[in-house]
């Protein structure tokens, strides 16, 4: 796909929606006090890494590098395999940060009957 | 105070991110011309049709050129669900089993489940045993496989999944795995070894080697460790608010 003169807006809205998705992941682990909000913040950021890395991967009229019947012998540009490979792996060792991060969550409500960490007292030394 | 510092910082961040990202161009062939490999990309492009049979390169990244990695990548998943057992594990009193939160969902809901949890699991299935020839692979078939029994669970209240059979399967799959891989070892050649099955016609079913072989067994197991995961994570009863 040539995106001729929205070159610039494409590369600023790819780029852009995936550190975009990196900050508010960033912003919502160091200001928000819900414990669950907080795991949200991180599995946010995972998915703006995730997209670009994808994005670094991308080259202009690239296919998905799978040479199937239709792509065999034929001229095709494909886009870079690793990031891709990269991202599969990232984003099942993501599901399991967040599947222990919920489990600890649930263990602390349990405790202190409160998901917000300002209301944990015991924490503090 | 503590907002101020904090977008500050992520200012900083977000700044220098921007800022070199201006120097990658979305889009541009960092890959090379074919003739000339610059990147590891490029050799895998142009070697992995030749040397593993498969269609896919990114299953062949995933489960030939990284397999080990891939092995470290099911082990994480397993550990973490390992670890939700443990870390929510509670005793259960003397006549008491085990329970699920969610009330009895609508007589719509469950019917609908019922007609769609075959087609949900054949799907699954179809999309980990064509991991080497179209998108999709071990990973996201187990995926779909254990949203088809998301689904069950909580249209039924009732419905149990049989913990020992999850077990085995989960187990069966891994020694699949370090077996297959073993026995590259055992022929002489190296962990995971992709030349002791032909490597067959590109783009039939029965092509890549070991490579599908894995994959299925990689498919069968994530998806018991995502079921165990929803299951744990659905039979949580709430804790009594204590005033």
């Amino acid at each position: 796909m040539d995106f001729g003169q929205y070159q610039n807006i494409v590369t600023i809205s790819v780029y852009g929606s995936a550190i975009a998705l990196i900050l508010i992941g960033l912003y919502a682990v160091l200001i928000k006090k819900n414990l669950i909000k907080i795991v949200i913040g991180l599995s946010l950021a995972d998915a703006g890494i995730h997209l670009l890395f994808v994005a670094i991967g991308y080259l202009k009229g690239g296919t998905a590098p799978i040479f199937s019947p239709s792509v065999v012998g034929e001229n095709v540009t494909m886009v870079d395999p690793v990031p891709q490979a990269l991202v599969l792996t990232a984003i099942v060792i993501g599901f399991a940060v967040t599947a222990v991060a919920l489990s600890l969550v649930i263990r602390l409500y349990k405790h202190h009957n409160t998901a917000r960490i300002d209301q944990i007292k015991s924490l503090k030394w | 105070m503590k907002n101020i510092i904090v977008i500050a910082l992520l200012l900083v961040v977000g700044f220098y991110l921007v800022d070199s990202f201006n120097y990658i161009k979305f889009g541009d062939n960092r890959l090379g011309a074919p003739s000339d490999e610059k990147t590891v990309g490029a050799y895998y492009l142009n070697n992995t049709v030749e040397k593993t049979g498969v269609a896919n390169v990114i299953t062949a990244i995933i489960v030939n050129y990284r397999g080990f990695d891939t092995l470290g990548e099911v082990t994480v998943l397993f550990l973490a669900t390992t670890g939700l057992g443990s870390i929510l594990y509670r005793r259960r009193k003397e006549g008491e089993h085990e329970e699920r939160v969610t009330k009895e969902s609508s007589y719509l809901l469950q019917t609908g489940s019922k007609i769609l949890f075959p087609f949900v699991i054949l799907l699954g299935i179809y999309v980990f045993i064509h991991g080497h020839l179209t998108p999709g692979g071990g990973f996201q078939g187990g995926a779909i496989v254990a949203t088809g029994f998301l689904l069950m669970l909580i249209a039924y209240k009732n419905f149990k999944l049989g913990h020992n059979q999850l077990t085995w399967v989960e187990s069966l799959a891994g020694i699949t795995f370090v077996s297959i891989g073993m026995w590259g070892l055992i022929t002489g050649g190296t962990f995971l070894e992709n030349s002791f099955i032909p490597k067959g016609t590109l783009n039939s079913l029965f092509s890549g080697g070991i490579i599908p072989i894995i994959y299925i067994a990689v498919g069968f197991k994530v998806a018991a460790e995502l079921t165990g995961v929803l299951d744990i994570l659905l039979s949580i009863k709430p804790s009594k608010i204590k005033k």
